[in-house]
């Protein structure tokens, strides 16, 4: 076989790459060029709402680039997880900016727009059927949960990519994948090596940040029926044995092996040698099939809605009492809420985060250096939207004056914002840890066509 | 002679954590050679792991990658990423807990 080059840009749309690196991938006649285009890393909101965490001027700039390129050569360009989160649509969001740039440059293009939204009736459906299996760890999942989410994806694997390779599409827009599935489609289709095709994938994934110049983006990478090559086109970047290596550890809990759909890798009989100064070459990752197939899920619901005041204490009393303070006020203000609002704890939550002093380990934190100042964040969640911003605006007098003891003036604290609350809207949470059993990889996948 | 007990941080090349998923985070303790490795996996023990980030020890997974004298240290994050208590949504402040850590 001849082996099979994917150029990845960057490890996500949006996050920026060097355009001359990008230029000299280009030069090495790379036979697709494959991009990410989200992840869960920020949390829940962009599954729970639809929409992309990166502004769509950062994604149109950039794709604009990468359409540009693909055009000189004639070649596919994938993006995988389309706005964020994947959802149906983002994918058709994607398309709209694509339509957009192509007019613009006055491309012809047919595009593959790969769906991988799963309605809650379906999700249901598969539940009764015993086809959904929970993964560690265990997240509580029945059919009220399910009709309480807002969106619901499923990871889609190389079989789904593959399946909108062959339309001969010119570029593709994939729903939520898996960060791998979008490079190790073709080179798996060619015939390439099981193993290394995944493992090549999870090295690249993140573009550059398996070299030493991250910041540069671009990787090329070669698989043939062996292992593969990888190394970034950036001039002054290089990959070493322990720059690729270490990657193969970056945000996995297993660092020997991966699971994707249909199956894993291992990748703990690797080697990883150095082909020249800035290349590298690993051959032996091994791939076991599962005797099922399975894809991973994500789902994302309302838990509540939050709103969120922050004031701002520099008087030495109070910055060295503030776990008094605040504890003091939150049982003093849970009885107002009761008296003014008849609402108990049970309806409400209320927090006070000391930012300068543990805001962001909490009660892992164990240094206790002496503070200038501390910024109290006040966070109300509660299960309407109007309670919790009515909850706030009781508060918010408290949070100005409220004296540490009963024989002091009242003290007039730091606002640094009119109004002192911020309305956060609805807060999200991830709502699934499971996998689902297909007998045909395609069959909860819609591939939809578009010329223009 | 007494040994100085000194912050982990200043010990090794670099201690990174993320998430890895919205369920876990998992931390990377890249060691200096081999003969640190080995007295830095001894002394990050399970129990000491458990108590510096409160969760049960058969929740915690450690791995010894050898070829590159890093440990790595896995578990479920008490509360999932977003969750209304969440403090850090890509866990990577968790490393300094270790890296500040005197051994």
């Amino acid at each position: 076989m001849q082996n099979t080059k994917v150029l990845v840009p960057s490890g996500v749309l949006g996050l920026g790459f060097d355009n001359n690196a990008f230029e000299n991938g280009l030069k090495l006649s790379p036979d697709i060029i494959s991009i990410d285009g989200g992840s869960t890393d920020s949390g829940p909101f962009s599954l729970g709402t639809g929409t992309s965490k990166y502004s769509r001027s950062s994604i149109k700039s950039e794709w604009k680039t990468l359409m540009i390129g693909r055009a000189k050569l004639n070649i596919p360009l994938i993006i995988g997880s389309c706005g964020t989160c994947g959802t149906n649509n983002m994918v058709d969001w994607m398309e709209e900016i694509t339509i957009e740039i192509a007019t613009e440059l006055n491309q012809k293009l047919k595009i593959a727009k790969l769906y991988c939204e799963i309605s809650k009736k379906e999700l249901k459906k598969k539940f009764k059927n015993k086809q959904i299996y929970q993964l560690d760890p265990p997240v509580l999942l029945n059919e009220d949960k399910i009709d309480r989410m807002a969106h619901i994806v499923a990871l889609a694997g190389a079989e789904q990519i593959q399946n909108a390779l062959k339309t001969d599409a010119d570029i593709i827009l994939a729903g939520r994948t898996t960060d791998t599935a979008i490079i190790s489609a073709l080179p798996l289709m060619k015939g390439a090596n099981l193993g290394s095709s995944w493992h090549g994938a999870k090295v690249a994934e993140c573009g550059a940040l398996c070299s030493t110049d991250p910041t540069s983006g671009v990787v090329m990478i070669e698989f043939d029926k062996n292992g593969f090559i990888v190394f970034p086109t950036s001039k002054n970047a290089k990959c070493t044995p322990y720059t690729v290596s270490a990657h193969m550890l970056y945000e996995n809990s297993d660092p020997f092996k991966l699971y994707e759909p249909g199956g894993y890798m291992d990748v703990s009989e690797a080697t990883y040698k150095a082909l020249d100064y800035k290349k590298v070459i690993v051959t032996g990752a091994k791939w076991f099939k599962d005797k099922n197939y399975f894809v991973k899920l994500e789902g994302a619901q309302i838990s509540g809605y939050q709103t969120s005041s922050l004031i701002l204490i520099r008087d030495k009393k109070y910055v060295n009492n503030i776990e008094k303070w605040t504890s003091k006020l939150k049982k003093f203000l849970c009885k107002e809420i009761n008296k003014r609002m008849s609402l108990s704890l049970k309806d409400y939550n209320l927090q006070f985060r000391h930012i300068g002093k543990n805001a962001t380990l909490g009660d892992l934190e164990n240094k206790k250096n002496e503070l200038t100042e501390v910024g109290v964040l006040c966070i109300v969640t509660a299960n309407k939207h109007d309670i919790s911003i009515e909850i706030t605006k009781l508060i918010n007098p408290f949070l100005l004056h409220y004296p540490l003891s009963d024989n002091e003036e009242l003290p007039t604290f730091a606002f640094p914002f009119s109004p002192v609350h911020a309305d956060r809207g609805a807060l999200y949470e991830f709502s699934l840890n499971h996998k689902l059993k297909l007998k045909d990889p395609m069959s909860i996948f819609t591939i939809k066509l578009n010329e223009i | 002679m007494k040994f100085k007990m000194k912050a982990l941080g200043t010990l090794v090349k670099n201690i990174r954590s993320k998430n890895a998923g919205p369920y876990w985070v998992t931390i990377d303790v890249f060691c200096k050679n081999k003969k640190s490795f080995a007295e830095i996996s001894n002394k990050l023990n399970i129990d000491l792991l458990s108590r510096a980030f409160k969760i049960k020890k058969n929740k915690i997974k450690t791995f010894q990658i050898h070829n590159l004298n890093v440990l790595k240290i896995s578990f479920p994050r008490s509360l999932v990423q977003g969750h209304m208590e969440d403090r850090d949504m890509h866990g990577a402040q968790y490393s300094l807990i270790l890296s500040e850590m005197n051994i």
